[in-house]
């Protein structure tokens, strides 16, 4: 189990809630259990969500674990110049 | 991925070092091919017929009497560009912004264009070509669009981000909001509070070639595009889809690029040039004028952004808010949202709020500009900071130095920081020789922080040894600032030989696997570690040809200096074997070696920069002189320092010229007023000082060799820190970017005025 935090935005479609204890081992978990819980996300997946794991940004890497107790904020995922 | 990107600390040979850019005499010598100086036999010339209007229907377009011309070989408007978009709003932005469909969104907006024999041919084409507009009302300014009453510029978009979904249509196209704690109870326990608004104008990133290309379709569906551009895998996909053609079947070339910054990371005139081709049966190459640069491409958001900043007596912030109106032009986009992320990221906060607002005006749609949205940010914060420390009686960077973000500081934009380098930065900018050189009357020196995020990455790296022993490098980052010195460096450095023998490339879309392209800082960062993947790949092959070779086995094989070395007392006799040696027995030994790599980079490592800058103001024309500048930034590590100093200058060079001069100015009648370099006026070498830089190597965790992206951070600190030498020389808070001759004495008078 693990504690993700949404940002503003992404909160609104997910029940309102910023925080969400959350059975996931990976970001590709994370974000289909999401995405079944609150279909609202499902075109926010799609447009690109950046997953930050203690600190760490990663936007493409959906096998990447999720350890447990680990800080996890999801944010949208940007441009850059 | 298949190794480990963990930071290992290891010692460098070549990783460090300054060689000469590989780049360097072509550039110099005019022999470098920029994307306009290829050529196909029997090629087009390409042109295109731009709105007038800021916002009008267009009703009708008339072609016939231009496709008669002697000479013209194709012509098209939006009819031969299809949508083939699926839903796909941001690539249907993208369509409608090649080639306008239904209106015309702004002043320069493509409605038509030719294809003829020559360029005379295909000008006087574009005069025959008959639009029947319906003009529109317009809106350019960003608060102004902002207001319920402006003219609408799209009746499809209601705000997303609202509470309740609105029952109008905006041109505010979305709200976004960032923080944690409670501002409120923060600004409760402040004893000093500072709120102002700030503004600041529209910029063009002012890359010196303007886009172009030439594009050749064949009847069989396949296709070559040679183009200037940041990412030419991007641009295989983006026309790919805009004109119907399988990926493979499109061949992308990326020519030398003059300069970029954001602006050419997505398409512009390349599905017009391709479509022209695809039409006319020939080849065609289109160039875009610096006016068409100007009206068409990149530019950054114009902004208006309120701040309120609170601290106690003891210098500690307890409260920070922000809310940011970012101007997009005339399609949905989130800069507002990178703004408001970015704001406050230098501080540790308790009690943080920013709200970003997108907003649609008739402008051209806006396009990244190195770290975009983040300068505009720190330019309001930075000074709003800079005048909090000034209340408290405390000195600028002292107070910095109390409230700057450090590893376990919850950012302002959600996660909790690892290492990083902010802290580092503010020290060194403390202790610098710079911040006690005296200063003469009318001078005033200023600081300030900025940060960006950086990324990695899609990509994809082939190293191939020849029998020589000589190595090349085939990358699918377009370098824009160098890396492919920086990459050979890296390769030099994995496999033990001299830099010397590594020739790195950029290669097309049809010789390597798809590469994201070079943004968000990610050009070095991730084709290093592509690079020493590969590397490693390659070794492992030459470890089992030297086992091959000497008859042992491969695990009795290490790799060291450049050597395969056979470990162990029992092979006392035999002498190293060197890449060379390795090499040239490659033909019997079984076949070319090669190291390839396919990986995602992630984790890169977020960047912090601290900026000094003195300023000379004329107090009776308002006109600036730069008299010195510091740039002072993490770098992670860096591997060519000489281009990583490089990054630093360019990026202050141009905050210097977003600070002081540059904006696009519109006339009340919605069109660009100085759409050339004589009346939007970039710095030239005379208008600066050497740009002194500092590099701090805070290794980035998540990089073999610990390197962070450098490309952007130098441009987020200079609008605040020449914001606060000016106000600082003054004595008024500058609080309207540019702070051109004219603002600074209008802010002067307004002063004296009371």
């Amino acid at each position: 189990m693990v504690e993700v935090t949404l940002w503003g935005s992404l909160s609104a479609v997910a029940g309102g809630k910023a925080r969400h204890e959350i059975e996931a081992k990976d970001i590709r978990e994370l974000f289909r259990k999401l995405a079944e819980q609150y279909p609202g996300i499902e075109p926010w997946i799609d447009r690109g969500i950046a997953v930050a794991i203690d600190g760490t940004i990663y936007r493409d890497t959906w096998s990447k674990e999720l350890p447990p107790g680990a800080e996890i904020f999801l944010l949208p995922r940007l441009a850059g110049g | 991925m298949n190794f480990d990107p963990r930071f290992s600390g290891r010692q460098f040979a070549s990783v460090g070092t300054r060689p000469i850019r590989p780049d360097g005499v072509d550039k110099v010598t005019g022999r470098a091919r920029y994307g306009a100086d290829f050529n196909m036999a029997g090629q087009l010339v390409g042109r295109v017929l731009r709105s007038p209007h800021a916002h009008a229907v267009i009703k009708k377009i008339d072609t016939s009497k231009a496709e008669k011309l002697a000479g013209v070989k194709a012509v098209i408007t939006a009819k031969d560009l299809p949508d083939l978009t699926d839903g796909d709003a941001a690539m249907y932005d993208i369509l409608d912004n090649c080639m306008a469909r239904k209106k015309a969104l702004y002043d320069g907006h493509a409605v038509a264009a030719v294809a003829a024999i020559d360029a005379r041919i295909a000008r006087e084409a574009l005069k025959l070509i008959e639009v029947e507009y319906e003009v529109l009302p317009h809106v350019t300014d960003v608060d102004e669009a902002a207001h319920h009453h402006a003219p609408l510029i799209n009746d499809q978009i209601f705000t997303e981000g609202l509470e309740e979904k609105p029952a109008k249509p905006s041109n505010v196209t979305k709200r976004t909001q960032f923080g944690h704690g409670d501002v409120h109870a923060g600004f409760a326990k402040a004893d000093f509070i500072v709120e102002r608004s700030f503004k600041t104008e529209q910029t063009h990133q002012g890359y010196i070639e303007p886009h172009a290309c030439v594009a050749s379709v064949n009847p069989d569906g396949t296709a070559d595009l040679w183009v200037c551009t940041q990412g030419h895998f991007v641009y295989r996909q983006h026309c790919a889809q805009l004109l119907g053609l399988e990926a493979s079947k499109l061949r992308v070339t990326s020519s030398e690029i003059g300069g970029g910054f954001g602006g050419k990371t997505h398409v512009w005139a390349e599905p017009v040039a391709l479509a022209l081709s695809r039409k006319a049966g020939r080849p065609v190459k289109l160039v875009m004028t610096r006016d068409e640069v100007f009206r068409a491409s990149g530019p950054t958001s114009a902004t208006s952004i309120d701040v309120k900043i609170g601290a106690s007596k003891d210098g500690t912030i307890t409260a920070a808010e922000a809310t940011l109106r970012y101007s997009c032009g005339p399609y949905a986009g989130s800069w507002a949202e990178i703004g408001a992320m970015t704001a406050f990221a230098c501080y540790k906060l308790e009690n943080v709020k920013t709200v970003g607002y997108e907003v649609l005006v008739n402008r051209p749609k806006t396009a990244a500009y190195r770290a975009p949205s983040a300068p505009m940010a720190a330019f309001a914060v930075e000074s709003a900071v800079d005048e909090l420390a000034h209340e408290l009686g405390m000195d600028a960077v002292d107070f910095r130095i109390k409230n700057a973000a450090q590893e376990g500081t919850r950012a302002s934009y959600g996660p909790v920081y690892g290492p990083i380098g902010i802290g580092p930065t503010l020290e060194a900018v403390k202790h610098h020789p710079h911040m006690k050189a005296p200063l003469k009357a009318n001078q005033g020196r200023g600081m300030a922080c900025g940060f960006w995020f950086n990324f990695g990455g899609q990509t994809c790296t082939d190293l191939n040894i020849g029998m020589d022993g000589s190595v090349s490098l085939a990358v699918g980052t377009v370098d824009v600032g160098g890396s492919r010195a920086s990459l050979s460096l890296v390769a030099a450095e994995e496999l033990g030989i001299d830099y010397s023998h590594v020739k790195a490339i950029v290669a097309d879309t049809s010789s390597l696997g798809y590469n994201d392209m070079t943004d968000g800082s990610r050009g070095t960062f991730s084709s290093s570690m592509a690079t020493i993947s590969a590397a490693r790949n390659a070794i492992k092959i030459l470890k089992d040809r030297a086992a091959q070779m000497w008859d042992i086995p491969v695990d009795d094989v290490v790799w060291e200096k450049g050597h395969a070395i056979a470990k162990g007392e029992k092979y006392g006799n035999l002498s190293p074997l060197s890449l060379k040696d390795i090499a040239a027995k490659s033909g019997t030994t079984g076949g070319p070696i090669a190291g390839h790599s396919e990986l995602v980079a992630d984790g890169a490592g977020v960047s912090f920069a601290t900026h000094i800058c003195d300023i000379e103001v004329d107090p009776e024309t308002g006109a600036t002189r730069v008299i010195r500048y510091t740039v002072v930034q993490d770098a992670g590590k860096a591997v060519h320092p000489t281009y990583v100093e490089g990054q630093y200058q360019g990026g202050a060079a141009q905050g210097i010229g977003w600070a002081l001069n540059e904006e696009y100015i519109y006339g009340k009648d919605g069109r660009l007023q100085n759409a050339g370099f004589l009346d939007y006026r970039i710095p030239v070498c005379s208008d600066l000082p050497m740009i002194d830089t500092q590099i701090l190597e805070i290794p980035n965790p998540n990089h073999p060799y610990g390197v962070r992206g450098v490309g952007e951070t130098s441009i987020v600190p200079p609008l605040a820190a020449i914001a606060n030498a000016v106000s600082n020389a003054v004595g008024v808070r500058m609080t309207h970017i540019p702070m051109s001759p004219p603002r600074i004495l209008a802010a002067l008078d307004a002063e004296r005025e009371g």
